[in-house]
């Protein structure tokens, strides 16, 4: 058989290839992946990302063109038996294919780590929000404000955030990631954690779990305003406890649905939720599973809230979460509790 | 009823028995003792008899039987096991009778019969682990359908979601473990059948275990797929405590499942190394082996060395559960806040369990891949008529990855809370894992390069494999470098990267081999024109699909929930994603129905119909019960395709000339 010369074909592809990839590359470039950065440390993250698209879409085209190009040229024609070439390997490719590489995710790895200093290094003048999850919520506090539990992460624009992360003792994993900000870290039982961010754009952003928790899982996430810093200080002095009915009630809703209360309690008296239903409990007789009964009055609901399995309602699974007691303030309980009676 | 009397009902039946006998034995002891049947009084077990006894336990009311029902599990494997008559001929040898071995189907028996028993020929065997794949591939992916549903838009639409939303994290989890059941015994399927029959023996080296190996997997699926309506687990495939150590009691079923599912790896596994090391034909070097062969014993070395800390870490958390052992709870908290049924015994670490699960979890994905990336380099040679490039490269390069994949496994837990330093050599040993795979698909592409190229279905499938799992393949470094993973964790992206490893490196090289090797193990030619149409449809059908999963995880989509914000503009995408799996459903669909009218309407195969030079298409088609009845010697290397004269199998003895000096120079 006689040896085909392959010059020709090698010139093909070559430019094939180059076309390929680079309508590959900016095609992958024009795509908007992520939504808009908005915190320092996404510098590091987008521009590695860039990078690797780069090298996404020129390996992308490298390959398939040639395996595209192959299946059309050295197809099979009609009625043809014969074999194809007979070569078994060559080694100088192979060291060339083992090498490139290599060199190459060398190159990624230093750039990873380098990046990944950027993105987590400590600055000086920090300031410490604590972080706690829950199934299936977050709580936050300020220490240095003296603010002892958020429902919401208020955060004034520019100044670098240590976010000092717990999940409550007898709880699970959970996670927190917001996409805008890059970052994301898991807070885990008993393993205190640490995240920085440095949020440099005003605007709404949503902290969500990203680490599977259970039930509540899918809903479980918190507001987060990042503000200018005379706002922030305006927040931080408005930060005083209620004693309206009327707004405690309001800061209750608000509770209510960061915690996710509502994964279990429905408000609209349904009774065949995964808890007992809010509507309309208030006052009302109750009748537990040891067949006595209780009337839901205000100590019986916070008691409910902190402590889930002390009486447990008839027909219902004693499957909510302990962890309230010590993820709610006495405060913020009186705030569900105004809440719950208000659902009348 | 013949059907009544096989090994599968027999093991049924008889394991149902066991599984009443163990729960009453644990209760009965309990009631001996003094104590309420009940272990949970705190659980509203409601009147003795439930009013509604289905509905109670499907929504997990069993829990409060917990200990009785993780005994009874147990019992029902092994009642299934001699039920089933899978240890008979050893119970036999326990008494000194003498068991032959038998071959080919009983007297009187029809030959259907031999598939739904106890039977040690591998071929048997192969099939069996092949069909057992199919199904529970089918099955995994109609719960994948289910919540694919529910994604296609925004908001909560299901009923059965929306009033309860643990039935979308069972699913999740389920589809995720019962998929990897699949795959395992996919991976077994092609392990068994082909790997003595291409080295030219007539079985594996310890045929009882080969047959109790599979059987096995049959009541660790059935414990599987009782989990979902026992109250479901919200856990993932992962199962990570402290949340299964909380989850509702079918995390336990899954649990005992997996424990068992692994314990098939690893006596499969075993089978496979033995028998590769020890039973070559003739003539056959390792060098000489099919490529297929060097990848699945690179495949049984990481399942017989890793798959023990899978059992391990599952079976900690069950014992967790019903002992207290508290090996991954953290701290001594206050026992008396605590609902009963989250027995906390503290002084562990949740984080523990993340290596040791990972320290098989991330091997077993070269489990997965290695097979299947083994019958893309067996079909190329065959459909382009050439050598394969680089035979030894690849060969090492299977070996290699198996080695590396060792060192990975803690870039699952980059976002973990471990020790952060750790991060940059874990992620600089996962990037090396992409040098043997990129000596793979460039040695691919020179097997390709200047050959005739001929576009059969099973070629089809190995080439949309290497176009699939390129697109796994190279996402994988973002997540594999720490910086970009921060962002990309546990999102979708991570959905979409890893059904394009999963389907590029087992799904499309599975059906690959299945329509290869069809003609081969059932003697007649599958229909052509179906077989290319389930390709067309699978493949842009897949890009979609995956590609679409990882754009809308980048934007803000996490793994494993069943809403997400509309603002992220991905509506169209999940939609997209939603109507290409169920393109990929009924493709499958269309295989299945095509090998099953197949096997009784088309036309008889030849012996080898695809011109291969390996040692399995030398013999008739279907394969006769004695696969060799002539001893095979090798007598040349085994893809040179266009090499004039050359051979790489002879069966009639050679006469003078020295069994090695006849692959170049041309043997008969």
């Amino acid at each position: 058989m006689q040896k085909r010369s392959y010059g020709k074909h090698f010139v093909i592809v070559a430019v094939i290839v180059l076309v390929t990839a680079i309508i590959t590359v900016v095609g992958l470039s024009r795509v908007r992946w992520m939504a808009a950065p908005a915190s320092a440390q996404a510098r590091s993250v987008d521009s590695l990302l860039g990078i690797e698209l780069v090298a996404i879409g020129f390996l992308f085209a490298l390959v398939m063109v040639f395996m595209l190009y192959s299946l059309v040229a050295f197809r099979q024609r009609k009625g043809e038996e014969e074999d194809g070439d007979h070569f078994e390997g060559n080694t100088k490719l192979e060291i060339t294919w083992t090498v490139i590489p290599l060199i190459t995710v060398l190159v990624l790895a230093v750039l990873g780590a380098r990046g990944l200093t950027e993105a987590t290094a400590a600055r000086a003048d920090e300031m410490t929000v604590e972080v706690t999850a829950f199934s299936w919520g977050f709580k936050f506090a300020y220490p240095e404000q003296g603010i002892e539990a958020s429902p919401i992460m208020y955060l004034p624009v520019d100044q670098h955030i240590l976010l000092d992360m717990n999940s409550v003792d007898t709880d699970v994993i959970h996670d927190f990631w917001v996409p805008e900000f890059r970052v994301k870290q898991d807070l885990v039982p008993g393993v205190p954690t640490k995240l920085r961010i440095t949020p440099n754009k005003i605007g709404k952003y949503t902290v969500l779990c990203d680490e599977l928790c259970g039930t509540g899982h899918t809903n479980m996430q918190a507001p987060i305003e990042v503000v200018s810093a005379s706002d922030f200080d305006a927040w931080v002095a408005a930060q005083q406890p209620s004693t309206d009915p009327a707004e405690m009630a309001s800061l209750g809703a608000e509770l209510a649905a960061s915690q996710g209360c509502a994964a279990c309690h429905n408000i609209t008296g349904d009774p065949g939720g995964i808890g007992p239903t809010w509507k309309g409990l208030f006052g009302h007789e109750v009748e537990l599973s040891d067949g006595s009964t209780v009337t839901a009055d205000d100590a019986y609901i916070a008691e409910s809230i902190a402590n889930p399995t002390a009486k447990i309602v008839a027909g219902y699974q004693p499957i909510m979460p302990a962890s309230y007691g010590q993820v709610l303030t006495e405060q913020q309980i009186s705030y569900l509790v105004a809440y719950i009676k208000s659902l009348q | 009823m013949r059907f009544f009397k096989t090994g599968l009902v027999k093991g049924i039946l008889v394991g149902l028995l066991w599984w009443l006998i163990g729960f009453m034995l644990v209760e009965a002891i309990r009631v001996v003792m003094g104590l309420p049947p009940q272990w949970n009084t705190s659980l509203p077990a409601g009147p003795a008899v439930p009013q509604d006894t289905l509905k109670w336990i499907v929504s997990g009311g069993l829990a409060a039987y917990e200990p009785a029902m993780v005994v009874a599990a147990i019992f029902f494997v092994i009642g299934f096991m001699l039920g089933a008559g899978t240890m008979s001929d050893w119970l036999k040898w326990t008494r000194g009778v003498d068991t032959p071995m038998q071959h080919g189907p009983k007297e009187g028996q029809p030959s259907w019969f031999r598939y739904l028993s106890v039977d040690y020929s591998h071929k048997i065997i192969g099939v069996q682990y092949g069909v057992t794949a199919v199904i529970l591939l089918m099955f995994a992916g109609t719960l994948a359908l289910i919540f694919r549903v529910e994604l296609a838009k925004p908001e909560l639409q299901l009923t059965l979601f929306n009033d309860n939303l643990n039935w979308f994290n069972t699913l999740v989890s389920a589809h995720g473990m019962i998929m990897i059941g699949s795959i395992l015994l996919g991976v077994g399927a092609m392990s068994n059948y082909l790997v003595p029959l291409m080295i030219g023996a007539n079985d594996m080296a310890f045929p009882r275990l080969n047959a109790f190996a599979y059987w096995i997997n049959v009541p660790g699926a059935l414990l599987l797929v009782t989990a979902i309506f026992i109250g479901g687990w919200n856990t993932g495939w992962t199962g990570y405590p402290p949340l299964s150590a909380q989850a509702p009691i079918g995390v336990q079923y899954f649990f005992i499942g997996v424990f068992f599912l692994g314990l098939s790896s690893i006596l499969g596994s075993l089978n496979i190394v033995v028998t590769t090391l020890t039973m070559r034909a003739r003539g056959m070097t390792m060098f000489r082996m099919p490529i297929f062969v060097w990848a699945a014993f690179s495949t049984a070395l990481i399942q017989l060395t890793a798959t023990q800390l899978i059992g391990l870490s599952f079976l900690m958390v069950a014992m967790q559960r019903i002992l207290g052992l508290g090996f991954f709870n953290p701290g001594f908290p206050d026992i008396t806040a605590l609902a009963p049924a989250q027995l906390w015994e503290g002084g562990g670490n949740p984080i523990l369990f993340q290596h040791l699960f990972w320290f098989y979890s991330h091997p077993a994905v070269y489990i997965f891949i290695l097979p299947g990336l083994g019958i893309i380099s067996e079909l190329l040679p065959v459909f382009s008529r050439k050598p394969l490039f680089g035979y030894k490269w690849i060969a090492l390069s299977s070996l290699s990855i198996a080695l590396v994949g060792f060192l990975v496994w803690a870039h699952h837990m980059f976002v973990s809370g471990m020790n952060t330093y750790l991060r940059v050599p874990f992620m600089l040993s996962t990037l090396l894992v992409a040098v043997p795979t990129g000596v793979k698909f460039f040695s691919w592409l020179g097997t390709l390069w200047g050959g005739r190229i001929e576009l059969k279905t099973p070629m089809l499938f190995a080439l949309g494999a290497i176009s699939v799992f390129l697109i796994g393949g190279l996402t994988g470094p973002p997540l594999g470098t720490v910086t970009t993973d921060l962002q990309l964790h546990d999102t979708y992206y991570v959905v979409g990267h890893f059904h394009a490893t999963m389907f590029g490196g087992f799904v499309f090289p599975f059906f690959a081999a299945l329509y290869y090797w069809y003609p081969k193990a059932i003697g007649r030619q599958y229909n052509e024109r179906l077989g290319v149409l389930h390709f067309a449809l699978m493949t842009p059908a897949f890009w979609v699909m995956s590609l679409g999963q990882m754009l809308a995880g980048t934007r803000g989509m996490r793994r494993r929930v069943a809403d997400y914000d509309p603002a992220w503009g991905i509506d169209g995408v999940q939609l997209a994603v939603t109507i290409a799996a169920f393109i990929i459903a009924l493709s499958v669909a269309i295989m299945v129905i095509n090998m099953i009218v197949s096997a009784r309407r088309a036309p008889k195969a030849a012996a080898n119909p695809w011109r291969s030079r390996g040692l399995e298409w030398q013999v008739p088609s279907p394969v006769p019960e004695l696969s060799y009845a002539t001893a095979p010697i090798v007598v040349g290397e085994p893809y040179d395709y266009g090499l004039a004269g050359s051979t790489y199998v002879q069966f009639a003895p050679p006469t003078l000339a020295p069994v090695h000096s006849a692959g170049v120079t041309g043997g008969d």
